[in-house]
């Protein structure tokens, strides 16, 4: 059964390791922990996962897994067992009447009202009997007693106030790097855009290699071809700045610098809300030093793949009306810039950082994104991937 | 006897997984890896561990430039040189020109030390891997002098990081490892107590309470942690400030001393442009 949990996690995608997992029934014969589920759950956290952004994951197939503690106990038996765990279970070993008994009391809710009014009423300590609160005992509520819901009321007496099982809170959830790109994504994602900087028909003879794999080739000459120099990607990032994207600030920073350090040519430019006549470079004299769109359109070549960076999460007018912007008076629609940066940059995607989910809720999102060709993405690890295979596609 | 088991201190608030941790790693003699938003006490562990197991404290604050063969030990080419043109008589022992680097220390400690890694992500990348036999073994060679240096205890080695660089699988594979999550109001609450045993609890409660809305400020390069909170109440104490001047209407306050709280320029610039906005918006 610990097996089986360990199979699970690796199931769920954690990197667990055989070696973390002996670590793990090493500590429990050291008796690192002695008592209680809760300890084994922060033990076999500490040991097995070594990235917070893997909790949320952990918890969740520690609670699928461990549903109710007889199950644990049971399991536990043929691995080396504490010797209190195994008191307890001795504790737990009921006859099917005892059970039947305990089940009479009704679900959970139930369970928990009569607790309640059990503990008003309890008088000073109780060991076993069938109405109070004990350590032992039949009464669902005690430390160790059977109870067929598998809710577990603290033994100390700080525990009550976590009914709700810490790895059932999930507090890690937003930590989980499948949900928003983390750094660590951002690498295999920058590997994946270097890999398609690279791409590319092998046209061109590569001197250095023929030369090298001949001579391994005990001179027999071995042509060998690299892709033409000219393939090398060019990127235009445009990112959305301020207001609503003020949420999203971190992925876009990590997005930014990914980029930065990967393209050799990588122009940007930044845009709020929805581009028009005139974009900028630094967000601090945004309104002092502008640069033309038009400029922008005749400056770089069909060869430049556009990237927009943006949450499309604004009035409709800011799309389709001249003098909708927030922020300036524009006398030409949204809509009319975008479509004449698309007639000139084919290849272009939109990245959203918005959760995906709640497009379609957003009406504006729904303009852009029709706007596009629907070649918008989230901006999440596979969203990023598929934006990148739609800009090697041709349009 | 020294206590074997650690439970937090006067002094360390430590939540129930982090006691959990640090007892595996001390029973299991592997070391704890501890991460971390800055200023939630990664480097005051060790210190704790080893008041609370009663046991010397040996910290190795890890530099960019840091390698990891000076945490054995190093050879010093330049003064044995020096003393062979000076006709020194040590110059014959080379023993004379190695230099003790911290793990040899701790691995020749009398008693079974604690040992403080602080901040192993500043390093170079490779540097986790450069340690890996030694953490593992616990042992290392010394070739230069052909001795093989044994730790006597194995030592408890606490390593902390920021996540500037991911660290090595193999090197992760050998740690227990957590994360100290951001303190929730109540776990706040006794870490502020054990800095400021006398504080007034109104003062207390506002203080927290203004906190915890200057983190959720959406956009904070740098949110305030622990630590600014606790430099914030101090100020406070010190300038006698009431707690009514904490408290208000929400978006109205703006909390004395703030500063404290907000040391990025561009945060404070953005903290005070939102209460701007929503005092216009109110007026
Ligand atoms: N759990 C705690 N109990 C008591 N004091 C704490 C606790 N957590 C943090 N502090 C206090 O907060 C301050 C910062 O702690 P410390 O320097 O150990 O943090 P850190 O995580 O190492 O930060 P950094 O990442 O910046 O190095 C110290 O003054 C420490 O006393
Ligand atoms: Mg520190």
């Amino acid at each position: 059964m610990m097996t089986d949990f360990f199979l699970k996690l690796r199931k769920a995608g954690l990197p667990v390791t055989l070696t973390e997992f002996l670590t793990l029934l090493e500590a429990l014969s050291q008796r690192v922990t002695a008592h209680n589920i809760e300890e084994f759950y922060y033990l076999a956290r500490a040991t097995l996962v070594k990235d917070e952004r893997h909790y949320d994951r952990f918890d969740q197939v520690f609670s699928s897994h461990f549903k109710g503690l007889e199950t644990l106990f049971h399991e536990m038996i043929g691995a080396t067992v504490p010797l209190e765990w195994l008191h307890k279970l001795a504790e737990l070993t009921l006859s099917e009447e005892d059970k039947q008994l305990i089940e009479s009391l009704g679900g959970w809710k139930k369970l928990m009202e009569t607790f309640a009014q059990r503990m008003a009423e309890q008088e000073g300590r109780h060991q076993g009997g069938n109405k109070w609160i004990g350590t032992a005992g039949t009464s669902p509520f005690g430390a160790y007693g059977y109870n067929p819901e598998g809710i577990r009321i603290g033994q100390e007496t700080s525990r009550h106030r976590r009914a709700v099982k810490v790895w059932d809170r999930r507090e890690f959830r937003n930590l989980d790097d499948t949900i928003e790109l983390g750094t660590r994504n951002i690498k295999v994602a920058l590997r994946r855009l270097r890999r398609f900087a690279r791409e590319g028909a092998a046209e061109e003879l590569d001197l250095d290699g023929t030369i090298r794999s001949t001579a391994r080739n005990a001179g027999y000459l071995d042509l060998r071809m690299v892709p033409e120099r000219h393939n090398a990607v060019k990127v235009l990032l445009f990112l959305d700045v301020g207001g609503s994207m003020d949420d999203h600030v971190r992925v876009c920073e990590e997005l930014f610098s990914a980029a930065r350090g990967e393209f050799k040519h990588l122009e940007y430019f930044y845009f709020h809300n929805m581009v028009y006549e005139g974009l900028w470079k630094d967000n601090r004299r945004r309104y002092t030093e502008k640069t033309e769109t038009l400029t922008v359109l005749r400056t770089f070549g069909q060869d430049y793949k556009l990237i927009l960076v943006g949450d499309a999460t604004m009035s409709p007018y800011e799309i389709t009306y001249p003098g909708g912007s927030v922020e300036h008076f524009n006398p030409e629609a949204g809509d009319v810039w975008l479509n004449r940066l698309l007639a000139v940059f084919p290849r272009a995607i939109w990245l959203n950082p918005q959760h995906q989910n709640r497009w379609s809720y957003i009406p504006s999102i729904q303009m852009v994104r029709e706007l596009m060709g629907e070649r918008m993405f989230p901006l999440t690890l596979e969203g990023l991937e598929q934006g990148i295979r739609a800009l090697q596609r041709a349009r | 006897m020294s206590p074997t088991r650690f439970s937090g201190t006067d002094r360390y608030v430590a939540t129930d997984d982090l006691m959990m941790a640090v007892n595996a790693a001390v029973t299991l003699g592997r070391p704890l890896l501890v991460k971390g938003e800055p200023g939630t006490g990664k480097t005051q562990l060790a210190e704790e561990v080893a008041l609370a197991l009663n046991r010397p404290l040996i910290q190795w604050h890890i530099k960019s430039t840091t390698k990891a063969q000076q945490g054995l030990y190093e050879y010093d080419a330049v003064s044995r040189l020096r003393d062979s043109q000076l006709g020194d008589a040590r110059v014959h022992d080379i023993g004379n020109y190695i230099v003790k680097g911290k793990l040899w220390e701790a691995f020749t400690h009398e008693v079974q030390p604690v040992v403080l890694i602080d901040e192993i992500d500043k390093a170079d990348i490779e540097f986790p891997n450069d340690l890996l036999l030694e953490l593992d073994r616990m042992e290392f060679h010394v070739y230069e002098t052909q001795q093989t240096v044994k730790a006597r205890y194995r030592p408890v080695i606490i390593i902390t990081s920021n996540n500037e660089k991911e660290l090595p699988d193999a090197f992760l594979r050998r740690c227990f490892f957590h994360y100290i999550r951001f303190p929730d109001k109540e776990t706040m609450e006794r870490i502020v107590r054990v800095h400021y045993p006398d504080l007034k609890k109104r003062l207390l409660s506002e203080a927290l309470e203004a906190f915890f809305e200057i983190r959720e400020v959406p956009g904070l390069k740098k949110r305030p942690s622990t630590s600014e909170l606790l430099d914030w109440i101090k100020l406070l104490v010190a300038e006698d400030i009431p707690p009514e001047a904490l408290r208000g209407d929400q978006h109205k306050l703006i909390p004395p001393l703030y500063g404290a709280l907000l040391k990025n320029e561009q945060d404070v610039h953005l903290f005070e442009r939102l209460l701007f906005m929503s005092r216009r918006k109110k007026d």
